[in-house]
C-alpha cells in the first residue's frame, strides 16, 4: 500500500473541494472493498476522503412517499428499517442475502453501488485485465470463467458487478443523486452503472470527483408484493452466481405493476425489459411467465464454463414471479 | 498479557512513528484518539494502519486474530461502537473517537471482576473449539449478533412478516445464518451453534422472569 493522506470532510461541498484536482483520490464509506483493494494494489490512492461522518445517515419518507436513502445509511441499518422492511422488502430481502453481519454493520449504501467487480482476474495484479489496466487484456475470457457474465458483456471485460441490493434497486425504479464539482444531478439506477463495451474500466457513469449523496425509491402501486432470490455456491456468504429481484401487481387477474432485474449475469444490474413487456397487461400463467423469462434471457451469451448460468435464472426468475402472482 | 499488566494509558512505544523522533507527523500520519476496553489511548500512525494491526501490533492486544486479512473469515472481528466489524478492513485512523471492545475486554464488559463473558463459559463448557484461532472472532461477533437479535435485526432467514421491532427468536437456522461470517477450520461449528443456543435460552428465561 503506497503512503496516503487522510482528510475527514464535514460536508458534502468539503469533500467534493477535497478531491478537486486530485485524480488519484478516493472517497472512503465503509471502505470494505476499497481497503481490501489497496492491500491487493489494485487501488492505489494518494488521498483518502473519509465521508462516512457526512450527515447522509438517514432514511426519510418524503412528502410523495418515496424513500429517500442517506448514501452513508450501513447495509444492516437499511435492512432492518421498518418503512423498507414493509414496503420494499425485495430491498431488505437483497441485502441480507450479502455479505456477512460484520461487514452489512459497516457498508454503505454508496459503497455497495460503487463496488468493484469480484472477477479473479481483476483482483490478481499479476493477471491482465481491461478494467485494471485498459489494453492489457481479459483473463477471463478465455480461462476460468465459470462466475461471468452471461448477458451484454464484450471481448473487452465478462465480469459482473457483484451488487445484490443494486439489483433490487434495478426492480425498483430507484434513481441515484450526485453531487460534484459541476453541481448536483440525478440518474436512474438502472443507467447509472454501464455495460463494458471498450471501456471496462468505467464501472459507472460517476464523473471524476462525483459522490453519490442518496438514492431516492418511488412508492410502488398499492397491492404490490416483491422478492429477492439468490443461487450461490454455499448456503450463506456468498456472492449469487444468479439472483432476480422482482416486484408485481396484480388485478383482476392481469399484472398491472411488474419490475425485473437479474443479478449476477451482468456488468451491471440488469432490468428485464422483455420479461416485464411480455407480462404487463397478461394472465401470469405458469405458461407465460417461463415465455416472459425465455425472451429475455435469449439474448444470452454463454461463455466456457458458465452456460450453467441461463437456467439457473430461469428457474429462479419462474419461481419467483410464480410464487408473487399467486400472493398477489 | 495480563488484564493488570497493561498500562492504562498508551504512550508511543518504538514502533508508534516518526513523531518519537521529532514531533510534527509527516502528512502520511496523524495523532487520533480511540478507546479501547475502557482505555483511552492517544496513538500516533500511519494512515494505511488498519484496526487490527493498530489493536495487534501497538497496544498489543493479539486475542483479535489475522486470519485471511480481506474480511472473509471474522477471526479480527471487534465490537467499534457495540457493533460488530471486521477489523481488518477499517482503517484505524478512520476510527477517530469511537469506543473499541476486542475478546480482551468481553469479560470486563460481563462485570464482576475474573468471570468470563457468558459467551466465553459457554464455549468452555460445551468444547466449542478446537484449535482457538477462530475463536476470539467468533464471540465477538456472537455477542454483537445477540444484540442485534434482540433488537429485532432481520436475517435473510426471518419470517418477514414478523413484527419489527421484537426480539427475533434465535433459532439454529438464524444461528447459523447470522454467524456465517465467522470461519472455522476446525469445524466446530455444531458446539458454537451449542454455545450460543444455550446462552440465548438462558437470555430469554431471563427476561421472561423479569416480565
Amino acid at each position: 500500500m503506497k503512503p496516503l493522506l487522510y482528510v475527514r470532510a464535514e460536508s458534502v461541498g468539503e469533500a467534493a473541494a477535497a478531491h478537486a484536482g486530485r485524480p488519484e483520490a478516493r472517497y472512503l464509506g465503509g471502505g470494505t472493498n476499497l481497503v481490501d483493494l489497496m492491500k491487493l494494489g489494485v487501488e492505489r490512492p494518494e488521498v483518502l476522503i473519509d465521508i462516512s461522518r457526512l450527515p447522509l445517515d438517514q432514511v426519510e419518507e418524503l412528502p410523495d412517499g418515496a424513500l429517500r436513502i442517506g448514501a452513508t445509511v450501513r447495509n444492516s441499518d437499511l435492512a432492518g428499517h421498518p418503512l423498507v422492511r414493509e414496503r420494499y422488502p425485495v430491498l431488505s430481502q437483497a441485502l441480507l442475502s450479502g455479505a456477512s453481519g460484520q461487514l452489512r454493520n459497516v457498508a454503505t449504501t454508496a459503497g455497495n453501488l460503487l463496488q468493484r467487480t469480484r472477477c479473479a482476474y481483476f483482483q490478481d495484479v499479476g493477471k491482465p485485465c481491461n478494467k485494471r489496466v485498459p489494453g492489457s487484456g481479459c483473463g477471463a475470457l478465455t480461462g476460468v470463467n465459470r462466475d461471468h457474465a452471461v448477458l451484454g458483456h464484450s471481448e473487452h471485460c465478462v465480469a459482473t458487478h457483484p451488487s445484490d441490493l443494486a439489483v433490487a434497486l434495478a426492480a425498483l425504479d430507484a434513481v441515484v443523486e450526485l453531487a460534484g464539482p459541476g453541481g448536483g444531478r440525478t440518474v436512474e439506477l438502472t443507467e447509472f452503472h454501464r455495460l463494458p463495451q471498450d471501456s471496462p474500466d468505467q464501472d459507472t457513469v460517476i464523473r471524476p470527483g462525483e459522490l453519490i449523496t442518496g438514492v431516492l425509491l418511488p412508492p410502488l402501486p398499492g397491492g404490490t408484493v416483491s422478492r429477492y432470490r439468490k443461487a450461490r455456491d454455499r448456503a450463506s456468504f456468498a456472492f449469487a452466481l444468479a439472483s432476480v429481484a422482482a416486484t408485481v401487481q396484480v388485478r383482476g387477474g392481469v399484472v398491472r405493476h411488474i419490475g425485473v432485474a437479474f443479478g449476477g449475469l451482468a456488468h451491471r444490474p440488469w432490468r428485464a425489459r422483455r420479461t416485464e413487456a411480455a407480462l404487463l397487461g397478461s394472465a401470469p400463467t405458469p405458461e407465460a411467465v417461463a415465455r416472459a423469462v425465455d425472451a429475455e434471457l435469449a439474448a444470452a451469451v454463454p461463455l466456457r464454463d458458465n452456460a450453467y448460468k441461463v437456467s439457473l435464472a430461469r428457474d429462479l426468475a419462474c419461481e419467483v414471479l410464480g410464487s408473487l402472482t399467486a400472493r398477489t | 498479557m495480563e488484564a493488570s499488566d497493561r498500562p492504562r494509558e498508551h504512550s508511543p512505544g518504538p514502533d508508534s512513528g516518526p513523531a518519537d523522533r521529532g514531533g510534527v507527523l509527516p502528512p502520511t500520519h496523524s495523532r487520533m484518539t480511540l478507546k479501547v476496553n475502557d482505555t483511552v489511548h492517544v496513538i500516533e500512525l500511519d494512515h494505511r494502519t488498519t484496526l487490527l494491526d493498530l489493536l495487534r501490533e501497538h497496544l498489543a492486544l493479539t486475542g483479535s486474530k489475522k486470519g485471511c486479512d480481506q474480511g472473509q473469515c471474522g477471526a479480527c472481528t471487534v465490537l467499534v461502537d457495540g457493533r460488530r466489524v471486521n477489523s481488518c478492513l477499517l482503517l484505524a485512523v478512520a476510527q477517530e473517537g469511537c469506543e473499541v471492545v476486542t475478546v480482551e475486554g468481553l469479560a470486563e464488559a460481563a462485570g464482576a471482576d475474573g468471570d468470563l463473558h457468558p459467551l466465553q463459559q459457554a464455549f468452555l463448557d460445551r468444547d466449542a473449539l478446537q484449535c482457538g484461532y477462530c475463536t476470539p472472532g467468533q464471540l465477538c461477533s456472537a455477542v454483537g449478533m445477540l444484540e442485534e437479535a434482540r433488537a429485532g435485526q432481520p436475517s435473510v432467514v426471518t419470517d418477514t412478516d414478523r413484527p419489527t421491532d421484537a426480539p427475533v427468536r434465535l433459532t439454529v437456522e438464524e444461528i447459523r445464518e447470522r454467524l456465517s461470517g465467522n470461519l472455522c477450520r476446525c469445524g466446530a461449528y455444531p458446539h458454537i451453534v451449542e454455545a450460543v443456543q444455550e446462552v440465548v435460552v438462558r437470555d430469554v428465561a431471563a427476561r421472561e422472569v423479569i416480565v
